[in-house]
């Protein structure tokens, strides 16, 4: 926060020194000239002087400005002023209690400890600075005509710098010249956003056309471009050529700071943006704070000890108020007058003294807490980093804890918000099965296949689990760890270029790179279509051959042609060689820039090219011919060294392979799956991409447009001229759902209207299909356009591209025009499959209390499958589908009218739920419908609702949509929230949520960047959460209440002197005892504990996940544990004061002789009581206990020898060591630290005994051996047993199909249901026992939604965290019950799942009973969808042991 | 399943990343050390009824006696107190403790019979006790000026502002400065023995050896050094405003004189409750085979100076004699006693727990 704000106030002087000196210069832009034109002019002149220099500074303070900043900074806390205030009041004579200098000694103890904190900081900040400022960079020098060496943070705006391949970006640089025949430069940008693939950069396209290399003398342009901002993904400016020529720059153009040039020899660019004003360092947040809420309830507590410390100063000051008036006018000899000799009122004193008191009493508000959890959090996070559970050895990452100071959050976690792809599931896609054409390929090999991976998978599980350490998948991957041996030199070069942040990052990406796997790329193909591909390229091959139309093709061959074609160019997927990864293979073509000008278009698009198909059949033989020519000579390039020997089987694997480097991981997976069928991508230049056919060999595509991917249109397109039949072609690969809508309505043709129409409909039936089956679905389509369509869109394209003004939206707007009428290829199913572990973990996970939400942007079918398998939905669970009909609300108008009455049918449709409530409940909702529930009017209900469910999975959310639905579960049910995800998508969900955790995964590192904490995988959690989450929590909560206790106890024992003293404020304990009692003699111990302390063993905290309901229901701090605490804290002071005071009543003891014993036998006390609160004993733990009690004798008896007239005005001289000689000290060390602590011990041990709480039980069981142990959790499992069970194919159908999978998607066919729908909502159930009563929704409303709110009590005990406080303990069993149960499926987890991936679903009948509704003003449909328990399995022997364990259920 | 992993990953902690180039990285991976891993040894008690069982009974057990041999030893110990106050009519004080002024120039003596029951044997202590006295009012403590009285010079003539307002005295400092002092004190007591004979024998009273030896020989230290010419050395100073004589005359003996006066010493060290008692005299044994003070009638005289009264102050003579463990006070042995019973009482109560639930605390009902 603060380095932000420093940056930006950099950024704000030097604005406003730019704009103070440039006034005339206009305000938008920024102007860059080079600076070689001006290097004779020095200084004034360059009219670059003003952008910031690349030199960094990322440090708060210097030398001079360190301490009164700091102290500024500081001063900001307000315990700080706070502490600040006591001291000064010391130093007002009338009022102090203590030497003003001591009593500065605690808060200066603070505020340099925080300072020495930060310094340290700022010193590895400045140090990590040094070193970049001083790597070295190429910069262009006018003097000696070529590129001399200089430090980075000598380079200026206006500096040319030339950059070497492998060489870290200094700053932000438009690429003028590239050594690249292409004009390109490739850059990797894992640095900046985490994408590991290559981004290809292009030269500025005024330099394009230079064929020598680029002279810097020669340039005389002028760049003139936007401000510095921090939008990596935007740059536009103009740079205007002495000929007045102006170009339009685009963010292909700028090379980022940060990013490191790969594949490229050499560049030449100009610097753009400088230093700080780089977008890069305009990006870079400091860390990010958060207060847990353990903190906040501390703050309350806090709060109380505030108004404890005045009450208890008020009580005093009253006190001396009337102590003093009952002498009246009788001054006796002991109450000093004024320093003046005036007689003080008793007023006047009162408030005085209230000061006075105070200053005493300060030591209640516990000064050292704060600092102490700081002290505490650190190393929780020190141990939490080095924990070897949480290290992934593939990416040797381990976690990250990004934000230090809420690790006890973890432990305090209600609902887990997670994304599916990338969280859940490896993000690895594997091509699984296609439907070309309306035919359907299943790919049984396929599945074969997968289904060998998944037992190796799981073997090699179990040999990690024994084997601890060895690197999994290694075994079957050999390509990864020749991976990890390419990727070590790149890494080295991070290493000793980068900064140290910089070379961290780039080490923890350089294993996990943008390369699939093995089982992503071998993809057995279904021999079906294998013959099918095969003849119809042979058919191709023919009529090429002689010269015949290619219109004349069968429609289903060429649809099979052009879904592969498809599949290969519709993508952004980068080719290179794995023998030189990162460097694409490189072949020498004409190069042709994409269509960029209306000129352009008439010139190449000539009619003779347009018409002729022989033409243009031999003009791209001529470029296969070329292309053939220009292997010889491109071997010596120092790029190409290896050939792009594609000929399939001809090759070597080792030689062959092509590596293909995708943005998203599908799009590999579909490339990957057309080579299977020897359609290959063979190499991919902006402007044409090379695809090797069978029979066809290599063809270039020439690639007018590509129109990339955004979440909006959910789709991307490639436009390329087709270089067979030479038509412009649309290829458009997106989510079924839309594609599905833009499908083009059958033309005139009856037949083909038929086959188009039962294309798309089996093509839907399919898709759903492989929705059910968990499968992420594309479609494929294509569109043909003509030359005068094409024209007339480019123009529209064009104007949109050259805007610089809303340039996104009207790109948006271009593509959406061009996405229309399309023609159906066909569809495609891409699994992806669950990471490790994830069921076992969600099953422990939800054991432990946790709600688990899963928030998707899937579609409904995949998500709720992908569910299934990942055991989050149950399948003894009803699921209660809400799919509220859009179509009709659609309009927008009435919105808040139509939804309203959709609240009766979900009230009811949870009424109807309530007979069975047996079962648990989980919710799916889509997008839409979640649209109407985060409505205001209706998100208490969808709360109510979701409350009650075991487990809520939104499907089709947008981001903003899931940070709304984390924004609202936080808010309105007041739980701690965690989400976490892996993508760009997640980042708002995680920055709304309490905890957001990222996955270090493949897709980037956005949510990492915007994370508290990032995992490598997704099983880590159970990890972090259960274990360490538990003990931060329990340690810090236990410190807390401790510290409170320890200050309240030690201040309580001088305020009940003030009864003996006359209420004066007078002390028996001295200053420095009271000083340095929290600071040093008692500070120790409670660091270790809160540091050490393990109430239960890890082991056990994994086996009995229950464990973690103690942090979310805050058992170990109550509010009212505070006040338990207090009392007791009062009981000891009173024994601790009472026993000398009666030990010594009467006696000639004096002041201090009495207060030492009594500081004494307090800090016995108080460090017993800690004994008795600590659970684990280390050595850490004795050592800090007997050097806290060998200080305070040292630095007693020390003190006490010292000086005899230094400590005015207290005097201890010799006073420690004569206490030491008196056999009554020694007494009272014996009875009164016993006699305070009686109680507490006596009724921890009852509680231990009589009501031990589960956390206790969980130490009484991690006493035992550990074979017994073992025995008994088995045994506690084996009693509700592990059946084996079944996941059954959950669909949300509204009618059954004759086929029996076939189903409704209401979206994809807007026109089926909804003119039913239209008047009525419409409730169905599918159930099997018919029981129930349609219950008019409207009078009963109320009725229904009270009945519901008392269902989670029954069936919900999991996720109640309202009625938490009685429930841990008596509602131990049924917990335990539903927990075991979940357990169950956590043995046959690895059965079930592998049966589920291998085996179709087939579905059972399901009665269904629609119960129609009174039309109540509106037209909502809602679907009551409760799925039938009695499905058929695919696997028949498990059948009936799930049915024994379902009745044993019950009967339990 | 972690249990079962958990010896595995402490035998394969030293494997790094295996497989070709794993050298050559640098692994982050944690070091597996107990201590890293938070695997140190460790000691977990669990507080329940079953363990924490043999504390009570040791501490009750153990405590008991000592409690009876406090008691006891408490309670050998010999004290008289008489209360000299003179707030009664009838008290033959009544007289001296209306005068209210601290410097009536006339002293008021009275004398108060009185008799011991029992012979005190071994040395006996004379103290003088005051009540609802609060010498430990913050402001009165603080009314001092240590250097001063340790002999400074510099400090003699320039009282520390803590002594304020009674640091000066017309012009002149005070010495010593500060309340304590100003409010010394001032009462002289004297024992008669009155002999079955009728004769009454003076009591010799030791006034020395009655403060601490640290502070007669290192807190407190007569300015001007050894120069026994305490005129000259207190000369330009005024004495405190209460007292008749200023301080270098409160003894003969130079040895006990000034600021080194072992009464004064006592009486600088503030009493930390409002009703204390402060050593006065020393009774010595004399003979090993006479009493210190036999039994019998004695008379305590008091010069009767210190006035108490405008703080309903009571003014005591005690006279003890004391043990190793100090002075009569059978609190601590009460205390021993009750906290052994008790302890041992709830011994009991945890026995009955335990028998009664202790077998029930097993670990089996997590899980049930």
């Amino acid at each position: 926060m603060a380095r932000e704000s420093e940056d930006a106030g950099i950024a704000k002087a030097s604005k406003v020194k730019r704009q103070r000196k440039k006034k005339t210069k206009e305000n938008k832009t920024r102007i860059v000239h080079a600076n070689i034109l001006y290097d004779h002019a020095k200084g004034e002149e360059n009219p670059n002087r003003h952008y910031a220099n690349n030199k960094i500074k990322t440090t708060k303070y210097t030398v001079l400005s360190f301490l009164p900043k700091n102290l500024f900074e500081q001063f900001h806390r307000f315990a700080n002023v706070y502490f600040v205030f006591i001291a000064l009041l010391n130093f007002v004579p009338v009022v102090n209690a203590f030497q003003p200098e001591l009593a500065l000694a605690p808060v200066v103890f603070i505020l340099s400890v925080t300072a020495i904190k930060d310094l340290w900081e700022d010193y590895r900040r400045h140090r990590s600075d040094k070193e970049i400022n001083h790597m070295d960079c190429l910069v262009y020098s006018r003097a000696d005509k070529r590129y001399v060496e200089k430090y980075w943070k000598e380079v200026r705006v206006g500096d040319f710098i030339r950059l070497r391949c492998n060489e870290i970006l200094p700053t932000d640089v438009l690429l003028l010249s590239s050594s690249d025949p292409d004009r390109l430069c490739h850059i990797e940008t894992a640095t900046l956003d985490g994408e590991t693939n290559l981004k290809q950069r292009q030269v500025v396209r005024s330099f394009f056309e230079l064929d020598c290399d680029f002279d810097p003398l020669k340039y005389n342009s002028i760049i003139e471009c936007e401000k510095p901002n921090n939008d990596l993904n935007r740059f536009r400016g103009y740079i205007i050529h002495r000929s007045g020529r102006r170009d339009a720059l685009y963010k292909e153009n700028l090379l980022l700071r940060g990013c490191t040039i790969r594949n490229t020899e050499e560049a030449v660019g100009i610097v753009i943006y400088a230093g700080h004003e780089t977008k890069a360092m305009l990006n870079n947040n400091g860390p990010r704070y958060k207060r847990s809420k353990l903190e906040r309830q501390m703050n309350v507590d806090v709060f109380w000890c505030v108004i404890i410390l005045l009450v208890m100063c008020l009580f005093a000051a009253v006190g001396h108020g009337l102590w003093m008036f009952q002498y009246g006018d009788k001054r006796p000899v002991f109450d000093v007058l004024s320093p003046e000799g005036t007689d003080l009122s008793p007023i006047m004193s009162a408030i005085y003294l209230l000061l006075t008191m105070i200053i005493v009493f300060q030591v209640l508000i516990p000064i050292s807490l704060f600092v102490s959890i700081e002290i505490v959090k650190i190393c929780q996070v020190y141990f939490i980093h080095q924990d070897m559970d949480l290290y992934d050895e593939e990416t040797d990452s381990h976690l990250q804890c990004r934000a230090l100071n809420i690790t006890e959050d973890l432990g305090q976690m209600q609902y887990i918000f997670s994304d599916k792809t990338g969280t859940l599931t490896e993000n690895k896609m594997v091509f699984r099965r296609c439907t070309v054409a309306g035919v359907e390929y299943s790919h049984d090999a396929n599945a074969r296949r997968l289904a060998m991976y998944q037992e190796m998978d799981s073997e090699e599980e179990e040999c990690t689990s024994h084997g601890g350490t060895l690197p999994r998948r290694d075994s079957v991957s050999s390509h990864q760890s020749a991976r990890v041996v390419l990727r070590s030199h790149s890494t080295k070069s991070h290493r000793r270029t980068g900064s140290r942040a910089e070379a961290k990052r780039a080490s923890i990406l350089s294993k996990h790179t943008a390369f699939s796997s093995p089982m992503e790329k071998d993809i057995t193909p279904d021999p079906q279509l294998l013959n099918k591909v095969n003849e119809c390229s042979n058919q191709m091959d023919f009529m090429r051959f002689h010269s015949q139309s290619m219109s004349q093709l069968p429609s289903d061959l060429s649809d099979i042609i052009d879904f592969f074609i498809a599949l290969t160019i519709c993508n952004t997927v980068v080719v290179s060689s794995p023998n030189q990864p990162r460097q694409k293979v490189w072949a020498k073509v004409p190069s042709q820039s994409p269509v960029k000008t209306i000129e352009d278009f008439i010139k190449r698009f000539t009619p003779s090219r347009l018409t002729s198909g022989s033409n243009s059949s031999s003009s791209s033989n001529s470029t296969l011919t070329k292309l053939d020519e220009e292997h010889p000579g491109s071997l010596d390039h120092a790029f190409s060294t290896v050939l792009p020997c594609y000929d399939g089987k001809a090759c070597t694997p080792e030689e062959g392979e092509l590596r293909y480097e995708a943005e998203s991981p599908d799009e590999a997976a579909l490339v990957y799956a057309a080579r299977a069928y020897k359609c290959s991508l063979v190499g991919r230049l902006p402007d044409q991409v090379t695809v090797e056919l069978p029979h066809l060999g290599k063809l270039n595509f020439e690639l007018l447009h590509t129109l990339g991917f955004d979440s909006t249109r959910k789709r991307m397109s490639v436009v390329v001229r087709h270089p067979l039949t030479d038509q412009i072609t649309v290829y458009t690969k997106g989510a079924d759902s839309v594609i599905m809508d833009l499908i083009k309505p059958p033309d005139t043709d009856t037949a083909g209207r038929k086959r188009q129409k039962k294309i798309v409909f089996r093509t839907q039936s399919y898709l759903n299909l492989y929705a059910a089956d968990g499968l992420r679905t594309l479609c494929i389509a294509k569109k043909i356009l003509s030359k005068e369509e094409y024209a007339c869109w480019l123009q529209h394209h064009l104007e949109a591209e050259t805007s610089i003004q809303g340039r996104e939206q009207l790109l948006f707007e271009s593509a959406l025009r061009l996405e229309t009428n399309l023609h159906l290829l066909g569809a495609t199913g891409i699994e992806d499959r669950l990471q490790d572990g994830v069921p076992e973990t969600i099953a422990s996970l939800r054991k432990a209390g946790l709600q688990i939400w899963v928030l998707t942007g899937d579609k409904q079918e995949t998500a709720v499958n992908i569910a299934y398998a990942c055991k989050l939905l149950d399948p003894e669970e009803e699921i209660l589908t809400l799919n509220a009909d859009s179509q009709v609300s659609s309009s927008n108008q009435n919105f808040t009218d139509s939804i309203n009455p959709s609240s009766s049918p979900l009230s009811s449709s949870s009424f109807h739920t309530t007979p069975f409530t047996v079962h648990r409940l989980g919710l799916v909702i889509d997008g839409r419908t979640l649209a109407y529930a985060l409505d205001k009017s209706l998100e208490d209900k969808f709360l109510a609702i979701a409350r009650s469910c075991r487990s809520v999975l939104c499907c089709r959310s947008t981001p903003l949509q899931k940070s709304m639905v984390v924004k609202l579960v936080r808010n309105k049910l007041k739980v701690m929230t965690l989400a976490i995800g892996d993508g760009a998508n997640d980042v708002s969900m995680i920055q709304v949520a309490d905890v957001g955790v990222g996955i270090s995964g493949q897709e980037g590192m956005q949510a990492v960047m915007a994370s508290d904490f990032a995992l490598p995988r997704f099983r880590y959690l159970q990890k972090l959460l259960l274990v360490h989450g538990h003990w931060c929590y329990s340690r810090l909560a236990n410190m807390i209440l401790y510290f409170f206790y320890k200050n309240a106890m030690f201040v309580a024992l001088i305020f009940w002197y003030q009864f003996y003293c006359g209420f004066s404020g007078s002390a028996m304990i001295d200053q420095w005892y009271l000083i340095f009692f929290n600071l040093m003699f008692s500070a120790f111990p409670q660091l270790i504990t809160g540091t050490l302390d393990k109430d239960v063993s890890a082991e056990t905290l994994q086996q009995l996940p229950q464990l973690y309901v103690n942090g979310q229901n805050s058992e170990e701090y109550k509010p009212y544990m505070f006040w338990m605490n207090m009392i007791d804290a009062i009981y000891q002071s009173l024994i601790c004061f009472f026993v000398p005071y009666f030990a010594y009543a009467g006696s000639d003891v004096d002041l201090f002789t009495w207060g030492t014993p009594i500081t004494t036998l307090a800090l016995f006390t108080i460090l017993l009581h800690l004994g008795i609160e600590t659970k684990t004993w280390t050595r850490m733990n004795w050592l800090s206990i007997i050097f806290s009690i060998a200080l305070f004798f040292t630095v007693a008896l020390c003190y006490n020898a010292s000086c005899p007239t230094c400590y005015s005005p207290s005097n201890l001289y010799w006073t420690m060591q004569r206490l030491l000689q008196d056999p009554l000290f020694y007494l009272l060390s014996g009875v009164t630290p016993v006699a305070a602590l009686l109680p507490r011990y006596f009724y921890r041990a009852c509680q231990g005994t009589l009501f031990p709480s589960p956390v206790q039980v969980g130490r009484q069981l991690d006493k035992l051996p550990a074979e017994t142990r073992r025995n008994i959790l088995s045994l506690s499992r084996v009693k509700v047993g592990s059946p084996v069970h079944l996941k059954p194919p959950f669909l949300s159908l509204t009618k059954p199909s004759p086929k029996g999978y076939a189903k409704k998607d209401q979206r994809s066919f807007p026109t089926s249901k909804i003119s039913q729908a239209k008047q009525m909502p419409v409730l169905q159930t599918d159930e099997e026992k018919g029981q129930r009563s349609p219950v008019g929704p409207i009078d009963s409303e109320k009725g229904l939604l009270d009945l519901y709110t008392l269902v989670p009590t029954k069936v919900d005990t999991l996720a109640s965290t309202k009625e938490a406080p009685t429930f841990a303990r008596e509602q131990q069993n049924p917990v335990t019950k539903d927990s075991e149960c979940l357990d169950k499926t956590l043995e046959s987890s690895a059965l079930s799942l592998s049966s589920w991936i291998t085996s179709t679903p087939l579905l059972t009948q399901a009665d269904s009973v629609q119960l129609a509704l009174p039309p109540h003003g509106g037209s909502q449909c809602v679907k009551y969808t409760r799925n039938s328990e009695e499905r058929l399995s695919s696997d028949h022997t498990v059948h009936p042991v799930h049915r024994t364990e379902q009745s044993l259920h019950t009967t339990l | 399943m972690m249990a079962s992993s958990y010896n595995a990953k402490d035998e394969d902690g030293n494997i790094t990343v295996s497989g070709p180039g794993g050298g050559a990285l640098r692994s982050k991976k944690p070091e597996n050390t107990a201590f890293k891993q938070q695997r140190l040894p460790a000691w977990q008690p669990i507080l329940t009824a079953g363990t924490v069982l043999p504390a009570f009974f040791g501490i009750g057990l153990f405590f008991i006696p000592i409690g009876i041999g406090l008691y006891v030893t408490s309670n050998n110990i010999k004290e008289l107190e008489i209360d000299y106050t003179g707030s009664d009519m009838s008290s033959p004080c009544f007289n001296c403790s209306q005068s209210f002024s601290w410097n009536s120039t006339k002293p008021c003596t009275c004398t108060i019979p009185f008799h011991l029951d029992q012979p005190y044997d071994s040395n006996v202590f004379m103290y003088y006790g005051l009540s609802n006295f609060y010498q430990n009012h913050r402001r009165y403590v603080k009314s001092r000026d240590d250097s001063q009285l340790n002999g400074d010079s510099g400090s003699l003539m320039k009282p520390s502002k803590e002594c304020e307002p009674y640091a000066y005295f017309e012009k002149k400092p005070i010495a010593p400065c500060g309340a304590i002092a100003n409010s010394m004190f001032n009462d002289t007591l004297e024992l008669f023995y009155n002999n079955p004979n009728g004769t009454k024998v003076k009591i010799p009273l030791t006034s020395t050896g009655i403060a601490w030896w640290t502070d007669k020989h290192v807190k407190f230290r007569n300015p001007g050094g050894s120069n026994p010419n305490f005129t000259a050395v207190f000369q330009g100073t005024a004495k405190p405003v209460n007292w008749r004589r200023p301080v270098y005359e409160l003894d003969s003996d130079p040895e006990n004189n000034g600021f080194i006066n072992e009464d004064f010493i006592v009486w600088m060290r503030t009493a930390a409750l409002p009703t204390f008692r402060k050593l006065y005299r020393i009774i010595q044994k004399k003979d090993d085979l006479l009493p210190t003070l036999p039994r019998g009638s004695y008379t305590l005289e008091v010069v009767y100076n210190y006035p108490v009264r405008s703080f309903e102050g009571r003014k005591r003579m005690i006279l003890s004699t004391i043990s190793w463990m100090g002075g009569k006070n059978p609190f601590l042995g009460i205390a021993y006693i009750t906290v052994g019973s008790v302890c041992f009482f709830l011994g009991v109560i945890l026995l009955i727990i335990h028998h009664k639930y202790g077998n029930r605390s097993n670990s089996a009902d997590i899980s049930s």
